[in-house]
């Protein structure tokens, strides 16, 4: 069994899910170009709605297909030539020649739209089970609402994935909104199976940080008083992170079950490896509680968009920092452990597809 | 989709030979640069030919699924381009240079309905595929058409494997296959896989264009390595630069033009691409257009020809000459 590393530079599985895109980002008035798992994508949608994601590189002389024009149906002509292709990625005119090409053909990637995500698959199209979609139902179910954005993280994806199973940098690094000092202290308790990682942490009896204190008011106007405080992060395979987060009026029975005296929210992260040092990083921020109000749907969005703007600036900074140390390696500590379990899982994966050497550091 | 054109050149060591037929002749390599080969993909294989080292591309019938045991299938046609008979004469534990597997011809998984169609020797490129939808579950159909049963290569396994998805026409049975039938039989959301002779492909794209289907879902591959003639000798001449060169039926008029000192350009040397072009000034004969590179249309003009596959034929007790202007 190969030990699990703290590799400072993870590959990426590319049997995998990745979310390209939100659902409305991708159209017909332009063509999306977006890199994912190191491929590069021109998506899409056919006439009748269908997401498609080509290769962005045509057949003849790689031209960028997202630069060119959609046609019919379902057809994109690349702008150099002129040679146009089906959403299968079949070439359908040559226009300088009367025949096609029995050869022509860009790659076509499997397409799911599921959870608002149009999620693609750049690995072995034949291994592509839309079963393994990590199960992100809250960003649709009735029960919740929400909304979030995508941050273009200047890091390599496992640095997020650390950063989100660990969510002590939060004292430091958000101190102003859902930092607090209990969050190192509290224990957790962590857990894995073949595809998924859980981190769950209690803080009872504590005051609620500003960002909660505004929660519980939306629901219980002039709440004032100690919560009990959850966080139990949910990780499946490769790279999607929900964040079951929520506050409830202390001893009202929040960790035996009881969860009818507080709020409820749910961390929406999926992360799409974009090359090794870049990633899409596609967030929303759901909740059961005050369905009807667009005001706290923009005010949260709005409110995590300014937290996840500290992690941001924090990622880059880290990604810089390991770039200008080639020769230091990691250390992993005891908190890391959720973390560790995502590298050990992602190892495997990255085993399976035979890609088992890591890049080596740079310098 | 694993669209693999980058030529990886390894090496191979014969296993094992088997006679399939009179004239197929199955052969297992070794490999030494293990690939996973899926449905579609080929090896080019350096072959010596009269002294020269040619690339031959062959089909890969089946692999194990680490890639690293492969078995092509040779035909050695009564007049062939000679490529088959240095390969016919391997033996277990000689070594060749091959690529690792090529695939300008991937499956697409996911259709709602494919048909399946190989002609003789044209199986070795569709039998993989056949296995992969039976695998996935597809709904598909396989046709094999050939001379005679006993000249096709691999029918009692996939009689077996495939029962009633396969139908066999075999010509001395009088079951030779209908394409307009058989095209005009299909539904539009169906994806057709060809590998056989010039002939049956050229009458299916004919059928397919007629009916309309989509031009994206009939998918070729083509060795080009048979026309609509037997191959014979002939004269090429290009007066531009004082070369007059004979054309064994072994060989190319590409081949025959390189070995007479010609600057030749190309680049599939199967008839696809059309960049071995040479334009017709004047013919002896006729022209046997073995690619799928130009339309019907341009083939009954005569004006100009793929030099990589296709060749000239006399008329009744004439020459076959052909003169021409090279790019």
């Amino acid at each position: 069994m190969p030990e699990t590393t703290a590799a400072k530079l993870l590959d990426y599985p590319r049997n995998a899910w990745y979310v390209a895109a939100w659902d409305h980002e991708v159209g017909r008035k332009q063509i999306l170009a977006r890199t994912v798992a190191g491929r590069p994508l021109a998506l899409y949608r056919t006439e009748d709605g269908r997401a498609v994601a080509l290769a962005d590189a045509c057949w003849h002389r790689l031209a960028p297909l997202s630069k060119g024009t959609l046609i019919g149906p379902e057809d994109i002509r690349c702008p150099y030539h002129g040679i146009t292709y089906d959403s299968r990625g079949r070439c359908t005119s040559m226009p300088a020649q009367e025949t096609l090409n029995p050869s022509a053909l860009v790659p076509s990637f499997p397409v799911v739209e599921r959870y608002r995500y149009v999620w693609v698959w750049v690995g072995d199209p034949a291994l592509a089970d839309e079963s393994l979609i990590p199960d992100m139902h809250q960003m649709t179910d009735p029960e919740w609402t929400g909304d979030g954005l995508t941050i273009e993280a200047p890091c390599n994806y496992q640095l997020i994935l650390d950063n989100l199973m660990d969510l002590t940098h939060e004292e430091f690094v958000h101190s102003s909104s859902i930092g607090q000092k209990e969050l190192s202290e509290s224990e957790f308790v962590t857990s894995h199976t073949e595809r998924t990682v859980k981190v769950e942490r209690w803080m009872l009896d504590i005051e609620p940080p500003p960002f909660w204190l505004k929660n519980m008011r939306d629901k219980y106007p002039g709440f004032s008083g100690r919560v009990d405080r959850w966080q139990i992060i949910h990780f499946e395979a490769p790279s999607t992170i929900c964040i079951d987060v929520g506050v409830a009026k202390a001893g009202t029975g929040a960790p035996d079950g009881d969860r009818s005296q507080g709020v409820n929210g749910y961390v929406m992260n999926t992360i799409t490896p974009e090359t090794d040092r870049t990633s899409h990083y596609f967030w929303s921020f759901q909740r059961n509680y005050r369905l009807d109000s667009q005001l706290i749907t923009t005010q949260l969005r709005d409110g995590v968009h300014g937290v996840f703007g500290e992690d941001e600036a924090m990622l880059r900074a880290q990604q810089e920092a390991i770039d200008a140390n080639p020769d230091y390696e990691f250390y992993s500590l005891n908190i890391d452990a959720g973390g560790m379990w995502v590298r050990r899982i992602l190892e495997r994966m990255l085993l399976a597809e035979g890609r088992d050497r890591l890049p080596q550091p740079v310098g | 989709m694993a669209v693999s054109r980058r030529e990886v050149w390894q090496h191979g060591t014969v296993v094992a030979t088997r006679q399939l037929t009179p004239e197929i002749r199955r052969i297992e390599f070794d490999v030494e640069q293990p690939l996973r080969a899926d449905p579609g993909a080929h090896v080019d294989v350096r072959v010596p030919i009269r002294g020269r080292q040619e690339k031959r591309s062959y089909s890969i019938v089946d692999a194990t699924p680490d890639g690293a045991r492969i078995a092509l299938s040779v035909y050695r046609s009564p007049v062939t381009r000679g490529g088959a008979d240095a390969m016919n004469a391997l033996a277990p534990g000689d070594r060749v240079e091959l690529t690792r597997p090529l695939n300008d011809f991937p499956l697409r998984p996911g259709a709602s309905r494919y048909l399946l169609l190989a002609g003789g020797v044209g199986i070795t490129a569709i039998l993989g595929m056949a296995s992969a939808l039976r695998s996935a579950g597809a709904d598909y159909r396989l046709v094999y058409a050939g001379r005679s049963r006993g000249l096709m290569a691999y029918l009692d396994e996939l009689v077996a494997t495939h029962g009633d998805r396969l139908s066999v026409h075999a010509r001395d049975e009088g079951t030779t296959i209908s394409v307009p039938q058989l095209i005009g039989g299909l539904t539009a959301d169906t994806e057709l896989y060809i590998c056989g002779p010039i002939r049956l492909m050229d009458a299916v794209r004919r059928a397919w264009t007629e009916r309309g289907l989509p031009p994206g879902s009939l998918r070729m591959e083509t060795f080009g390595n048979s026309g609509w003639f037997d191959a014979q000798p002939f004269t090429v001449r290009i007066p531009a630069i004082g070369l007059e060169a004979e054309v064994g039926p072994d060989q190319s008029m590409l081949e025959a033009l390189e070995a007479a000192g010609a600057d030749m350009m190309f680049e599939c040397r199967k008839g696809e691409c059309g960049l071995c072009e040479v334009r017709v000034t004047a013919l002896e004969g006729d022209i046997d257009h073995r690619d799928v590179f130009y339309s019907e249309r341009q083939k009954d003009a005569r004006g100009k020809l793929c030099c990589c596959v296709s060749r000239v034929v006399a008329g009744a007790g004439g020459p076959a000459v052909v003169t021409t202007v090279t790019s």
